[in-house]
Order: structure tokens, then C-alpha cells, then sequence
């Protein structure tokens, strides 16, 4: 069940039996800056196939199943996609040395080249080794990769990218949906968090009461400043 | 060449946990003080509850001098010293802004260790190679200045204690109180309640710890959010009672305080009869004097003892106020490693509160209970809380020799995700022989100063205490049903003290100005017109957190100078 908007203000101010005055919210209005939103259905920095492949593998680490959904309903490939372009594309292990020069071999230098290459490695082996595109493939053989990429026997995938992408579906899965994962709060669905909030009533701490998902950003109360995504 | 400023009546330097407190005060009775803090205002606007934002953006704002001049640390002078990172922040209200917030006073025992042990054990009790001394004032001196600060921060808390009569629900053993806390404790939760059964049949007392935190509003700010997001960010509602929301803006209100931001203290300064001047500070690429009648240092630990150490003179040849070589000695830092942590059967629902808002247990620190039969004096607290964030919780699961994805570990991690508690335990821990802080002969801040070298171990006494007080929590958590209990809470001999926030000693308060740096009153032994306060005036830390004792001391030592303003301006 999904609360009304501005509920937490509500909250708040019957926890404090105090309106939130402007002293609480200063500067916020004029200083947030909204990131872009990037349409639905478009990408901002991934192929498509690359989007493709890596949705499938964030739906097989952390699958939807019985136990309900997963990094796909959660669009933590989105997260990533988004990511890419900003927060997410550090300098790599193994980054481009002094004055540009070409990375060491087996290396490369951001971790947007290292999705690529590694999207690549990955598709490539699907078809060679499964005879389909990686996204096509039974979630068993997808599996079957997944551990390969685990145990590096992926050819020419990059060094340690298994620990990159679980850490990003994570990270996707999880976090604020203000990044672009954890769609409609699902994330935090799947672990029972109840959701951001700035007060918490008493009840939401107590054991017999069922904790309702505000499904909530902290971005959706006006008091936070946006961050870069 | 430093411009010279106009002259003030006393120069604070750090406008943090102790030095925004003492400001207070100083400027209710008329005196005008300069705040010099090398960090700046925090807003509540960046006090997001988003774990990636408060990860990428690199916690807190604004300038963090403390990072470039993070200590080093060995175990003993055999050792090798490797650089740490700093324990502390820069902001006005330093440390405070971010903090557990757990506001203790220490018990009468912590004051009176060595005289009480000799009293009930005898003299052979004191652990060997101790330093320690009975502190050169007694809880009931220091009581009223508690008492000050609790009102004037806003303390959250349920006294057990009031001028000798017990009360039900508060801390059964603290000292005497002369009146309740200026508000009910935070409130309680499922997981509290369920530990709080579980201690009272183990014959435990729990009790709500007290915790700088707004239970109800106060003095025009709000009450807690229980949001989850405490620890490590500051409060978006100015719920947290750091000095920032409350005593210095107080003492601006005066008139009196004006507060220097983004400036760094580099020198202490003094005349020939050896009289502190004033201090030199950088601001931007300027270099500043600001002359003071008064020189009132309250930084972190490390920082109070480098500025002395740095603060050469011909009277002061080993650094300020170190003619008796007292500087940098009797530094410790809580015995706060080696964990306890459980599993329990069901969800604890600890998504949302403060780790100020959690049930304590008293009954094994200090000297609560008869150490005839045992081989260490002191002892611990011990402390349960909930306060989970759903990016840190997922990645905390662990899942020992099972799958790290898919439908096996996601299925492990919705059931743990919500079911482990790891425990807080404060011990006793003791100055020694050859524990002590000093300058790094080779590692240097970014302004080219040397910056503090740490070399201590705990002893025997801390590892005892840890094993006895270990076991204790693990029976709290087995008495509360957990399916598993991890760690035995050991704390090694010999190990590094290192750094941490909760680091005593290096300006020791004391009568004797051959084992200590500051009298009993806060103020040199050597220079007449100089204070300090901050956890390096500590001698002992009793089993809990130290800020609301040093601003306590702090507090009294200001009101010292008012009142003795006179004689200590000559």
C-alpha cells in the first residue's frame, strides 16, 4: 500500500505538535538542482545490446523467484546505465597511466570501458559457447555464464568485472530510486525496509505493528538538496 | 607576515564539543570571545538520508584539516608507526554534528580509582605500570556543571538517582543527581523491549541510556525522527543537541562570541615571562594574530597536545606548557574493540532509531560490583541499539561458505537482513608507562608540521575486563533467545591503542604539575592565562562515552575564568 504524499511532513508535525517552519527548509527550493531525466525506454549510455545482456545478468543475481521480485523489476540495469555517465564512471583498476598512455594489457581504464568490454566478452561467449545472444538463453545457461564470470573464465572479460557488477546491482537494487535503480521502492520491498523517511512514528518501531513501504526517495521531501546522479 | 587583529578577551580555539560549550559561559558573563574553528557551519539541507549521496559526496562538508594532520600510530616504541586516518570532524560543533550522542556522566568511581581500589582492595589492585590518579576534583564538584550542560544542550534521560533516592527506570547505579534530566529518555522499541526482559531475568538493570537527542521539543528545535540515518550524518531536524544547535548559538545571541570559520590554529603565542598572546591562525592564504588575554585550547585530543608541542619558545623550550614534560603523557583511548554480535530467530524491526536511542546495562562497569575474587578493577558497559540502513544492512549478511547471488542468497538475505545486532561495550581503560603521544619525527600535515605519533598498547587489566565483560553480553544475548552469538568481545594485551574519538589524556588535569599538564581547574600548571579542554584533559574514562564530562569540565573551567577573571589576567 503506497501512502499519501507528504505524509512524513504530516508526521512530523504531529510528533512535535510543531508546523515545519521555513527556519527547517531554508535555500532547498532554489538550490536543487534536477538532474535530467532520461525518458523511459531510452538509454543514456549503453548500446542496447549492452543493456540487453546486462539486465539479464542483474536479473540472475538477484533473480525474481518465489521469494518475489528482483534487480529487473527493480531496474537496477537503469541504475547502472544511468550511472555510467556520471557517479559510477570512475577511473578503473588498472587505469590509463601518465600523459594517456594506452593501459597495461588485460586493463582498462574507466569503468564505462570496462562494461563494455566485459558486456562483450560476455556476449560473445554466450554465442560461441550456448549458440544464442546472452539475453536469450535459458536462466540455467545464464547461470552457467554468471559462475564462469564468477571464477574469471569468461575470455578477454576484465579482471574482478563479477565483483563490479554485483556491487552495482546492489547498489541498484537497493538504493535511493533517486539514482535511477530500486524502482518504486521494489528494492527495498524485497528486504522490508518501510522506506526514507524524517520522523518516524513510535508504532513503526514496535513488533506487532506490519510496517507499510512509503515507497519514498529522500528526495521527495522538499527539505533535501539533490545530489549529482 | 601575520596581520594582527583586535585584541579580544579570551580566543577559543575549536569551536567544537567542548569549546562550543565553554563559549557559553564565558559570554553570559560579559567576556568577548573569539571562536576559531577550522571547519564550517554544517546545514540541515545536507543532512540527507541517502546512503550513496552521504558515500559519493564524502561526509562531512566543508574544509577537513583533521584528515591531513591524522596521527600515526604503534603499539610500543619497538614499533613501527604507520599513519590512521582521523577520528574526528571539522565543523562548528566538530565532532558532535554526527556523533551516538550518548550523553554519560561518569560515576564517582571513575573519579576516585586509585584512592577507592586501595580503600575496598589495596594498593597491589592498581594494575601495574598504571599511571593513573585519583582526578584532582570529585563527581560532586563536577555534578552542577553536568547538570548545566544537560539543561543547556538538551538531554534526554530518566534519572536513577536523585540526591541519593533511587528511581525506577533510571540508572541504578549513577551517581547522585541533584534533579531529573530536562526530558524523558527516547522512546523505547520492540528490540528494546525484548532486551530490557531478557537483562531483568538475568537480574541485569536496564535502563534507557541517555543520549543528546530531543525526546520531546526543546528551546524552540525538534524533537528526534528516529529516521535511521543518525550516525555519521548530521540531524536534519537539529534534534542532535550538538553545541551547534544549541550553546553557541546562545552565546552568539549575547553579543559576545564571534565565530571564526575555516581557520587554522598553527601556533600558540607567548611573551617572555611566558604569558599566552594570543594565537596565529591561517585563513584563505592569510596568516592572522589574534591577541587574547586568554588562550582557551579545546580541540580533539591529538590536536590540544600537537598545538602545545608546536608551540616552542625560549620559555617554553619543549613545546607549551611542557616544562615538567607532561605534554603528550597518560594518553589512552577507550578499550572499544573486540565485538559481540548475535543472530536471533525472528526480525528485529530495527530499520529505523538513533544508536542514542538503546538499553543499557551497568551492572558489570566500574566498580558496580565486588572485584575481591577477580583479577582486574573496572569493568564495562554494556549497550544494545538498532539503527539499519538498507544499502549497509544488505551488504552486511553474511552468508559463510554460501552462495554470494541468486535465489539461494537472495533467499538467505531476506531472512537475515533484519535479525543481527552487534553490541556496544565501553571498558575501563588506564593510562600506563610508555603509553604516550608525541610528534612524528617523519610525517608531516599539508602545511609542513609534524603531526602526532601515537605510541600505546592496552594491558592486561583492558584484556580482562574485555574477556569478563564479553561473556556477559553473550549470556544477555543467549538470555534473549539469539540463535547464535559471534565474538567473545576480547581487546588483546599489547595491541594498539591507536587513534579514536574517544582518546584521554596528553593534558592531564591533576594537582600535581609533575604528572599532570592542567590544574584542577583546566588551566596550565606553567601558564597562568591558558585552559584547555577536550578529552585530553581526561585521567580516567570511566565505561562510557567521555563528551558530556568534558563539556561538563569544560563548563566549569570557563566559569572559572569568568569569575577569576582578575587574577588570571593579571
Amino acid at each position: 500500500m503506497t501512502e499519501p504524499e507528504g505524509l512524513s511532513r504530516r508526521e512530523m508535525i504531529v510528533q512535535t505538535g510543531i508546523a515545519v517552519g521555513a527556519a527547517l527548509i531554508p535555500a532547498s527550493a532554489e538550490a536543487q538542482t534536477t538532474a535530467a531525466p532520461v525518458p523511459e525506454g531510452q538509454l543514456k549510455t549503453l548500446t542496447r545490446l549492452e543493456y540487453d545482456t546486462l539486465d539479464a545478468i542483474c536479473s540472475r543475481l538477484i533473480p525474481s523467484d518465489e521469494n518475489g521480485p528482483g534487480a529487473r523489476e527493480a531496474r537496477a540495469a537503469r541504475y547502472i546505465d544511468w550511472g555510467l555517465s556520471g557517479a559510477l564512471n570512475s577511473p578503473a583498476a588498472g587505469a590509463r597511466g601518465r600523459g594517456g598512455a594506452a593501459p597495461a594489457a588485460g586493463t582498462v581504464a574507466t569503468v564505462r570501458e570496462q562494461y563494455a568490454a566485459a558486456l562483450a566478452a560476455i556476449e560473445a561467449h554466450a554465442i560461441s559457447a550456448k549458440g544464442n545472444s546472452f539475453a536469450k538463453l535459458s536462466p540455467a545457461d545464464q547461470d552457467a555464464i554468471v559462475t564462469q564470470l564468477q571464477n574469471s573464465q569468461i575470455p578477454d572479460a576484465p579482471t574482478g568485472f563479477f565483483n563490479t557488477i554485483r556491487t552495482h546491482t546492489i547498489q541498484g537494487t537497493f538504493s535511493d530510486p533517486f539514482y535511477g535503480g530500486n524502482y518504486n521502492g521494489i528494492g527495498w520491498e524485497i528486504i522490508k525496509y518501510p522506506g526514507v523517511r524524517t520522523t518516524v512514528p513510535a508504532e513503526y518501531q514496535q513488533w506487532n505493528v506490519e510496517l507499510k513501504p512509503n515507497r519514498q526517495s529522500a528526495y521527495d521531501h522538499d527539505m533535501f538538496e539533490k545530489g549529482a546522479l | 607576515m601575520a596581520t594582527t587583529l583586535k585584541k579580544t578577551d579570551v580566543v577559543i580555539v575549536g569551536m567544537g564539543g567542548a569549546g562550543g560549550v565553554a563559549a557559553l559561559p564565558l559570554a553570559q558573563a560579559g567576556i568577548e570571545v573569539v571562536g576559531i574553528e577550522a571547519g564550517t557551519w554544517l546545514k540541515t539541507t545536507d543532512m540527507v538520508p541517502d546512503e550513496l549521496r552521504i558515500q559519493r559526496m564524502g561526509w562531512p562538508p566543508g574544509p577537513q584539516k583533521v584528515r591531513g594532520e591524522a596521527p600515526t600510530s604503534r603499539a610500543n616504541s619497538d614499533a613501527t608507526a604507520v599513519r590512521g586516518s582521523a577520528a574526528m570532524i571539522n565543523a562548528v560543533g566538530g565532532t558532535t554534528m554526527h556523533y551516538m550522542a550518548q550523553a554519560w556522566r561518569l560515576h564517582p568511581w571513575d573519579f576516585a580509582v586509585v584512592s577507592e581500589t586501595r580503600r575496598r582492595y589495596g594498593a597491589s589492585r592498581i594494575p601495574a605500570g598504571s599511571t593513573v590518579e585519583d582526578w584532582p576534583l570529585t563527581y560532586e564538584d563536577l555534578e552542577p556543571y553536568y547538570d548545566k550542560v544537560e539543561y543547556a544542550l538538551g538531554i534526554s534521560g530518566k534519572a536513577g538517582n536523585i540526591k541519593g533516592r533511587k528511581i525506577d527506570g533510571g540508572n541504578f547505579f549513577e551517581g547522585s543527581r541533584n534533579r531529573e534530566y530536562p526530558m524523558p529518555p527516547l522512546r523505547t522499541t520492540g528490540f528494546m523491549e525484548h532486551m530490557t526482559k531478557a537483562a531483568r531475568n538475568l537480574k541485569l538493570h536496564p535502563f534507557i541510556g541517555p543520549a543528546a537527542i530531543l525526546s520531546k521539543p526543546y528551546e524552540g528545535r525538534f524533537a528526534c525522527g528516529y529516521h535511521g540515518y543518525c550516525m555519521s550524518l548530521g540531524c536534519h531536524l537539529e534534534a542532535k543537541s550538538s553545541p551547534a544547535v544549541s550553546s553557541i548559538p546562545k552565546a552568539m545571541k549575547t553579543g559576545k562570541l564571534k565565530v571564526v570559520t575555516e581557520a587554522s590554529v598553527t601556533r600558540i603565542e607567548v611573551d617572555r615571562s611566558g604569558r599566552a598572546t594570543g594565537v596565529t591562525y591561517i585563513k584563505g592564504s592569510e596568516e592572522y594574530f589574534q591577541p587574547a588575554d586568554v588562550v582557551f585550547i579545546s580541540s580533539q585530543t591529538m590536536e590540544n597536545v600537537r598545538l602545545l608541542l608546536l608551540s616552542t619558545s625560549a620559555a617554553f623550550p619543549k613545546g607549551l606548557s611542557n616544562n615538567h614534560g607532561q605534554v603528550g603523557k597518560h594518553y589512552f583511548s577507550h578499550a572499544q574493540f573486540g565485538s559481540v554480535s548475535a543472530v536471533f530467530p525472528m526480525d528485529l524491526r530495527n530499520w529505523y532509531g538513533t544508536p542514542g536511542q538503546g538499553i543499557c546495562c551497568d551492572d558489570w562497569a566500574d566498580d558496580n560490583f565486588d572485584h575481591a575474587g577477580l583479577n582486574f578493577i573496572g569493568g564495562g558497559t554494556m549497550y544494545v541499539y538498532g539503527e539499519r540502513r538498507p544499502l549497509a544492512a544488505v551488504n552486511a549478511v553474511q552468508n559463510p561458505g554460501g552462495p554470494t547471488w541468486g535465489s539461494a542468497w537472495k533467499k538467505n538475505l531476506i531472512n537475515a537482513v533484519d535479525r543481527t545486532n552487534g553490541a556496544y561495550m565501553q571498558r575501563s581503560t588506564f593510562p600506563y608507562e610508555g603509553n604516550y603521544l608525541d610528534l612524528d619525527p617523519t610525517t608531516k600535515d599539508p602545511m609542513g608540521n609534524p603531526v602526532i605519533r601515537i605510541t600505546a598498547s592496552f594491558r592486561e587489566n583492558e584484556e580482562r575486563i574485555s574477556l569478563f565483560v564479553g561473556e556477559k553480553m553473550r549470556e544477555w544475548y543467549m538470555a534473549a533467545g539469539a540463535s547464535q552469538v559471534t565474538g567473545n568481545g576480547m581487546v588483546r594485551a599489547g595491541s594498539a591503542m591507536g587513534n579514536s574519538t574517544h582518546a584521554y589524556g596528553g593534558t592531564r588535569m591533576g594537582r600535581n604539575p609533575d604528572t599532570n599538564v592542567l590544574n584542577e581547574w583546566g588551566m596550565s600548571h606553567e601558564v597562568p592565562n591558558l585552559a584547555i579542554a577536550g578529552g585530553s584533559v581526561m585521567g580516567t574514562s570511566g565505561a562510557r562515552n567521555p563528551t558530556l564530562t568534558l563539556q561538563a569540565v569544560a563548563w566549569r573551567t570557563a566559569e572559572h575564568i569568568a569569575k577569576k577573571w582578575k587574577s588570571i589576567v593579571g
